[in-house]
């Protein structure tokens, strides 16, 4: 695969040569495990790793919870809560699989972002970032409907107001909702099919997630350059790249384990830390909480969605053009999508022809404004939606939507890129090799020696 | 020549029209039966038999004093019924028609589109006498997003207030501001008797 030459799987043995002919299995795995891999990529390129690995630990403890769970408006809220007290062990399995989610999506922005700064979505990797938008989309959906199964306030709430987004849609919006929630309210029902969808959901990721790996060993990786793995000789592909066993696979397992000291301190020692107190009342249709707020991973998108009321100009304008038919709540909720959509399309809005915003001296400000941006919005969509928050959320969706519509198709017109290097070889000894390494022309010294 | 046939208009040679016309064929049986197939599984994800069984639901407001609310849950979704105060009917008739948000009753009792007037929103009386606006009768659920508005006077127009993205309503329930874009709807309601009123 990736048409970077390398060694490929011979059968030696009687028994692997008889397998071979009749299911080439053994070859998949040593050609998928042995790829070449670019060797200066850095330590943003563990996330992957530790998103497979999020990915089998929710749906390996999401399958034992299961085994425990009532999905019944009358239980679920005290089945959770037998899980906690009763089930051996349950206690952990939850909250693995609860503060699970959040290292799954601090992974997955962080792979985002990885993407977003390297360029990795550019050609020819256009369909690798759409697959992992899908699934970042199907993450989503499967996160907020786990989030509605415990039965809490929170749950109960916030399935209202996100299927209430559906309701927002001009005309057949009421039927969508209906159809959604199975009845006029989140109900019995809704639990039910969320239930089953939350199942679901994960074996479709899984799916796509041999599909985004997939096409990336199709074309090879990116790495911190942009530049291409030179294909021309082997003696190039070489000393270009390393095969991913050993080297990063290690690699991997290294920073996976550091990021697990976290994860798992976070677990024994805060394990509600990210939650909301109100999800451990039990839901209450006669009662809305003071205050909803989505779990954090959703907020930016939250704060899109309120930032845009009757107030603001081009929802005005939006009404006055269609006669009413996109109103306040329909505009929010396209502007929600939107948010998402234009990220989606980032390989076609980018028109630099430099991969690597290390070599784009314009787009690195405009990137970090980015960044930070995005936590500016997460801050401001767990604020109540009064006094100076809007407008905070007003000018911090504004930049979201102009950082993809305006400012990476302008960039690319008017930035003069920095020089690139020739190779990643060239990257590699400048960044690790002997000159690199203190500056000194003295030999470095091994201590394993 | 074999070739030349080959060429020559499908309705002049029978074999080809044949083969279309099964292709076709194949192909429409094929999209009907998926479709039939499909429908099932889509129209099971709707209201089942018992949600949907017409329900109504009578509710004594003997015990409701002037000036407070009783929340009743009905199809899922509660229902304020407010005994409301003269001074709120006062302040609810006194708003002019071009304040407001949204211009519709968004009463289904009454027939046909009319103006958000407090008299076209306040539940009618039993017999014939007039509607004094005591009570009022409506949906729980705020237009923007479905959260339950605080009442008892809550808000700038001291009506209800939804504090999930922050939308005012005033005494009548009519939406004043905020990213609401209705008033809150009344439910088909009236007054079985003096005391009791009957909803759905």
């Amino acid at each position: 695969m990736s048409g970077i030459p390398h060694d490929h799987y011979e059968p030696k043995s009687n028994g692997e040569k008889w397998l071979h002919r009749r299911l080439p299995i053994v070859s998949l795995m040593y050609d998928t495990l042995m790829i070449p891999t670019p060797k200066n990529l850095n330590w943003m390129w563990i996330w992957g790793i530790v998103l497979v690995f999020c990915l089998v630990m929710q749906i390996i403890t999401g399958v034992v919870l299961v085994m425990h769970y009532t999905p019944h408006v009358d239980m679920a809220f005290a089945s959770v809560e037998h899980i906690m007290r009763n089930v051996n062990g349950g206690w952990a399995l939850r909250y693995i699989h609860q503060n699970g989610a959040s290292l799954f999506f601090i992974a997955v922005y962080m792979h985002i972002f990885r993407g977003l700064y390297y360029g990795s979505y550019k050609a020819p990797r256009e369909i690798t970032w759409i697959i992992g938008m899908l699934i970042y989309l199907l993450m989503m959906a499967t996160a907020f409907m786990g989030y509605v199964l415990p039965w809490g306030q929170m749950s109960f709430w916030g399935a209202t107001v996100i299927t209430g987004l559906f309701g927002a849609i001009p005309f057949v919006g009421d039927a969508i909702q209906t159809w959604l929630l199975g009845g006029p309210a989140v109900d019995n029902a809704t639990l039910n099919r969320f239930l089953s969808l939350h199942y679901l959901l994960p074996f479709v990721i899984l799916g796509l997630v041999i599909v985004h790996v997939w096409a990336f060993h199709t074309t090879g990786n990116n790495n911190p350059t942009g530049v291409e793995v030179r294909r021309t000789s082997r003696k190039e592909a070489d000393a270009d790249t390393l095969p991913f066993w050993p080297y990063f696979v290690i690699k991997d397992l290294f920073a996976l384990a550091v990021i697990l000291i976290g994860f798992f301190a976070v677990v024994g020692f805060m394990p509600n830390f990210l939650g909301h107190p109100d999800n451990y009342i039990e839901a209450n249709p006669m009662i809305t909480p003071a205050h909803i707020v989505p779990e954090w991973y959703f907020l930016p998108f939250y704060a899109v969605l309120r930032a845009f009321d009757g107030d603001v100009w081009v929802v005005i304008a939006a009404s006055f053009l269609t006669g009413g038919i996109v109103n306040a709540a329909f505009f929010g909720v396209i502007a929600m999508f939107g948010a998402i959509v234009v990220l989606a399309l980032v390989p076609w809005l980018d028109t630099s022809s430099v991969r690597s915003g290390r070599y784009r001296p314009m787009f690195k400000w405009f990137f970090w404004i980015f960044i930070l941006n995005f936590f500016l919005l997460m801050w401001v969509g767990a604020r109540p939606a009064e006094g100076i928050y809007p407008y905070i959320a007003l000018v911090g969706s504004a930049y979201w939507f102009a950082y993809f519509l305006l400012i990476l198709p302008i960039l690319g017109v008017i930035e003069k890129p920095l020089p690139q290097p020739e190779t990643i070889e060239e990257d590699f000894n400048a960044h690790y090799g002997p000159e690199a390494q203190g500056g000194t022309s003295a030999p470095v010294s091994n201590p394993a020696e | 020549m074999m070739r030349e046939t080959r060429t020559v208009s499908h309705a002049e040679d029978p074999h080809s029209s044949r083969r279309d016309f099964l292709f076709y064929a194949t192909g429409g049986v094929g999209a009907v039966a998926t479709g039939a197939a499909v429908w099932p599984l889509v129209n099971q994800m709707n209201p089942s038999a018992d949600v949907q069984a017409a329900s109504t639901l009578r509710v004594d407001i003997a015990d409701v004093p002037v000036g407070s609310q009783l929340t009743v849950l009905f199809l899922g979704k509660p229902i304020f019924i407010r005994h409301r105060a003269e001074d709120e009917i006062e302040a609810a008739r006194a708003v002019p028609l071009d304040d407001l948000v949204d211009p519709i009753a968004r009463n289904p009792n009454i027939e046909g589109e009319v103006e958000a007037l407090d008299e076209n929103r306040a539940l009618a009386p039993f017999g014939d006498s007039e509607n004094t606006g005591e009570w009022l009768v409506m949906w729980g659920v705020c237009t923007h997003l479905g959260c339950v508005p605080l009442g008892d006077g809550a808000g700038d127009f001291g009506g209800w207030f939804c504090p999930c993205h922050g939308s005012h309503y005033d005494t009548s329930g009519r939406i004043r501001r905020g990213p609401a874009p209705e008033n809150l709807p009344v439910p088909v309601a009236s007054f079985v008797d003096e005391t009791t009123i009957l909803l759905g």
